[in-house]
């Protein structure tokens, strides 16, 4: 066992893990977060995408040392105001993915300014969903970021 | 209205079953059979596993039969003497987490010694591969209409086809999974299902238990598919019965290659049409063979091959039509419900083989279609006259235009001149799905449903129809809302659990909206008159009056029911596959764009449409939704997916290198609805689960034999086997 220190969702936390155990488990097993999901463990599906110091990565291939002094950001954190645009275009349906793509849309309407080097498609292209065949997700990250634009614009 | 629990499922505050506690449990995990076929010698449990505090579970500890209860009596629930497929169960274990678990059960050792395998369903088996019957055959159906010898014999011109599909996974983003424990005498199992009354069943017979002491709950289920629907019987039991041998409650959940490689897929198919025409291209006769994979054991193969050979002639008329159809016993993974349920194999077909006449008899393949599609008053296979007044010839004019399909294609003319490398070409497909459950199947299962008026004025549902994603809560809260003339906070929707709600039949087949869906409206009705109201009271009305019931009835429960009632003029005889098939069809036209590219063989749809009439929308979100994840799937299948058969196991399980399609390998999928509100179905409805299934497949193999001139049959059309094409 070894002792890992790091920020999770804004508060600093101090974890005893296995040496190889994994961020995923870490996170579900340990400290009661199980919003961040298993779809395949091998990084294909992105169902366990959390953010590492801002960026999207995937917690089924993070050694959970290695988040030593970090900060880890899960579904738990998100800001349910900024998701309505993602449920009104029928970015879920069974929600298995869901809290995945939840992550990796927020980072993009974070960052809009990826959309100028890669489509929202592309962008999109690491969270693997069986059920909406894309669309309802992709829209809502569009509506979201035309609802951010227009607010911006008026403050 | 929006998703009922679309912000919980957002904010990842649903709970699948492998997320919520479970005091004091054990992980179960499943040793599994190495080979394809043969007789178990020995299981071997290394000596420091023995005593180690380990719980081990085989056959022997089973109080009742060996089978899974479905349609015939052969799937067993844990291999006994003999397996006949890779990855067969065999013994269970239970240890104190879930890597202890899963660490024994991959040193625990099943000899097995081997027996001949049938491996491929195309082939007739040698005498040492028989293992069913004398021929390996697990279900024989035959459709025959008029006289097809002879019409085929009188007609002008005859085309033949051969079209072959393969297996399918899948992939709901949640793997099976179901935790079991006891509650004093009942065994209570709560996990991932689509069907509570199927476990249920499964469960009483397989632990000799009544019904009472038997409890199923379902637990927030992340995707189905129809995986759902056989496969969490096995698991059910499995963890039932760690939980009672090692009297601590057991949680048992798949890892993705576990359930990769062990659990149902759709079946391999192999089609062959012989269709006479006349010289214009009117189909004078059919003779079809559908010859399906099914895999080890039966499961649901006999109404996977009944559903695949009524969709077989597709959407057309024809006087003559015969249909001959079989599946096969093979020694893989067994094979049952996925989305479609067979149509898309057979639908896959006959679009393609419509195509290939066209060609050969220089006909337009619109014009061919626009000829031969069903009108108001002819009869499909199975001589059913459809009459529902849904105007076919304009869902397929609806998709032309919509595609501009006529414009493309002189457009890829010049586009394909332009490029060395790219090839653009555009195709359709010409559908139709039958809803619900096939001929007298809704009938013989009685559906019950309750709403319940409760004493503080809201109305709950009770329903054993499960949310899988696809809307279920949704729908059924609007459907009570707007009947009852309630706000739909005014709804609740109960989770199925067998002990809470009755058996209004399995979450499958298209069924839920349509077929569910109009009993909760006559439920609601009941439930009005149970009160002394009649349908004009308001929602404020009826609340008052559950208020003012509940205190002259305290502690009484006050339910409105409904029974399934068969719409009139069905009539379905299973004994010559005559009639009625389906109470209600969706019908649907699908246009696919591709763009091949000739240096890496690849085939990728850039522009998709999807127009479909199903009765009436009742939720634009929702049934858009459904359509375009359908036809993902559907792209997948066609381009991306392939099981890799390895002695009948399936190497390839993982997402690594079983490809699912992710947002950049498609484009939008644009949807259209024509309506035509089915007068038996909820508020309207037909059902729409399965059909975005039957169409992508044939529309985009269309396309890519538009787009290049290779004449595309087997699918998955993955690079390697559009090289061949190419390259011939
Ligand atoms: S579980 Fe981590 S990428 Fe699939
Ligand atoms: S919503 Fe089911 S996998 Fe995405």
């Amino acid at each position: 066992m070894i002792e890992v220190t790091f920020t999770l969702n804004g508060s600093p936390t101090t974890v005893q893990v296995d040496d190889t155990e994994r961020l995923l488990d870490t996170l579900r097993d340990r400290l009661a977060l199980p919003g961040t999901k298993e779809g395949c463990g091998e990084g294909e599906c992105g169902s366990c995408t959390v953010y590492v110091d801002g960026l999207p990565a995937n917690a089924c291939l993070i050694p959970t040392f290695q988040v030593k002094g970090r900060g880890v950001e899960t579904v738990e954190s998100l800001d349910p105001a900024r998701l309505a645009p993602l449920h009104e275009s029928g970015a879920t349906q069974c929600g298995a993915c869901t809290p995945g793509v939840a992550l990796t849309a927020l980072w993009i309407l974070d960052q809009p300014e990826l959309l100028k080097t890669h489509s929202l498609r592309e962008l999109m292209a690491g969270n693997l969903c069986r059920c909406t065949g894309y669309n309802g997700i992709i829209e809502g990250i569009r509506k979201g970021l035309t609802e951010q634009a227009a607010r911006e614009g008026r403050d | 209205m929006k998703r009922f629990e679309g912000l919980e499922k957002l904010t990842g505050r649903t709970l699948f079953i492998d997320d919520l506690p479970l005091e004091n449990c054990l992980w179960g995990a499943t040793v599994r059979s190495p080979a394809a076929r043969g007789t178990i010698r020995q299981v071997r449990v290394p000596n420091h596993l023995e005593g180690s505090g380990l719980v081990l579970v085989d056959h022997r500890d089973l109080p009742g039969p060996n089978v899974v209860s479905l349609i015939t009596d052969d799937w067993p629930i844990l291999a006994a003497e003999t397996v006949r497929h890779r990855y067969e169960p065999v013994m269970l274990v239970a240890a104190e987490s879930r890597a202890a678990a899963r660490r024994a059960a991959a040193q625990i050792e099943v000899v097995v010694d081997p027996l001949p395998a049938a491996l491929d369903f195309r082939q007739t088996p040698t005498a040492e591969q028989i293992q069913v019957g004398d021929d390996n055959v697990l279900k024989q159906l035959k459709i025959e209409r008029g006289e097809v010898d002879e019409a085929l014999a009188a007609a002008p011109i005859v085309v033949e086809g051969e079209y072959e599909t393969g297996a399918q996974e899948h992939v709901y983003l949640e793997p099976q999974g179901m935790a079991a424990w006891l509650d004093g005498e009942v065994v209570v199992v709560h996990g991932s299902l689509q069907c509570p009354y199927y476990v249920e069943s499964a469960l009483t017979r397989a632990l000799d238990l009544p019904a009472e002491r038997v409890r199923v709950i379902q637990a927030a289920t992340g995707g189905g598919f129809g995986g759902k629907e056989d496969f969490p019987s096995i698991v059910a039991i499995h963890a039932a019965l760690l939980a009672i041998k090692a009297q601590r409650p057991i949680k048992l959940i798949y890892d993705r290659g576990e359930d990769m490689a062990a659990t149902t897929k759709r079946h391999p198919a192999w089609i062959r049409h012989r269709t006479g025409l006349s010289e214009e291209g009117q189909i004078l006769a059919h003779d079809i063979e559908v010859v399906l994979d099914g895999g080890a054991y039966v499961t649901l193969s006999p109404v996977v091959l009944s559903r695949g050979m009524i969709h077989a002639a597709g959407p057309y008329a024809c006087d003559h039509v015969r249909i001959r159809g079989r599946a096969m016993m093979t020694n893989s993974v067994p094979f049952g419900a996925f989305r479609g349920f067979g149509a898309p194999q057979t639908l896959f077909a006959i679009e393609r083989h419509m195509d290939v006449i066209a060609k050969q008899i220089g006909v337009d393949p619109v014009k061919l279609r626009r000829l031969n599609l069903l009108t108001d008053g002819q009869a499909t296979a199975t001589g059913q006259v459809i009459d529902d007044g849904t105007d076919r010839q304009q869902v397929l004019s609806r998709a032309l235009d919509l595609s501009r399909f006529t414009y493309k294609r002189s457009q890829h003319t010049a586009f394909n001149a332009e490029h060395a490398y790219l090839r653009r070409g555009i195709g359709l497909a010409c559908f139709f799905h039958g809803a619900g459950f096939t001929g007298s199947g809704e009938r013989a299962m009685k559906s019950l449903l309750h709403v319940a008026g409760l004493a503080d004025g809201r109305v709950e549902v009770l329903s054993a129809s499960t949310e899988i994603g696809q809307g279920t809560t949704t729908i059924f809260t609007q459907i009570a809302a707007d009947q009852l003339r309630l706000d739909p906070e005014q709804i609740l929707i109960a989770q199925p659990d067998t002990w809470r709600v009755p058996d209004n039949g399995p979450t499958v087949a298209s069924r839920t909206t349509m077929v569910v869906g109009r009993l909760i409206e006559r439920a609601c009705d009941n439930l009005r008159e149970r009160v002394g109201l009649d349908a004009a009271a308001t929602g404020t009305e009826l609340q008052a009056a559950l208020v003012a019931w509940h205190e002259e009835h305290p502690d009484e429960e006050l339910l409105g029911s409904a029974r399934y009632q068969q719409p009139p003029g069905i009539e379905w005889d299973d004994e010559t596959y005559r009639g009625d098939a389906y109470s209600a069809y969706g019908w649907a036209t699908y246009v696919a764009e591709v763009e091949v590219d000739l240096r890496t063989y690849t085939a990728r749809v850039i522009d998709f449409v999807a127009v479909q009439e199903i009765g009436k929308v009742l939720n634009e979100t929702l049934a858009r939704g459904q359509i375009q994840g359908g036809v993902v799937q559907g792209i997948g299948w066609a381009l991306l997916e392939e099981c890799r058969w390895q002695e009948g196991g399936m190497a390839n399980h993982q997402l690594t290198n079983y490809i699912i399609p992710t947002s950049d390998d498609v484009p939008s999928i644009r949807v259209a609805f024509l309506e035509n509100p089915y007068p038996h179905g909820g508020q309207g409805a037909k059902g729409i689960g399965e059909l975005p299934l039957d169409g992508p497949a044939p529309a985009i193999f269309n396309a890519v034999a538009a787009a290049t001139g290779v004449d595309p049959r087997v699918l998955p059309l993955v690079p390697e086997r559009l090289m061949e094409l190419i390259e011939q």
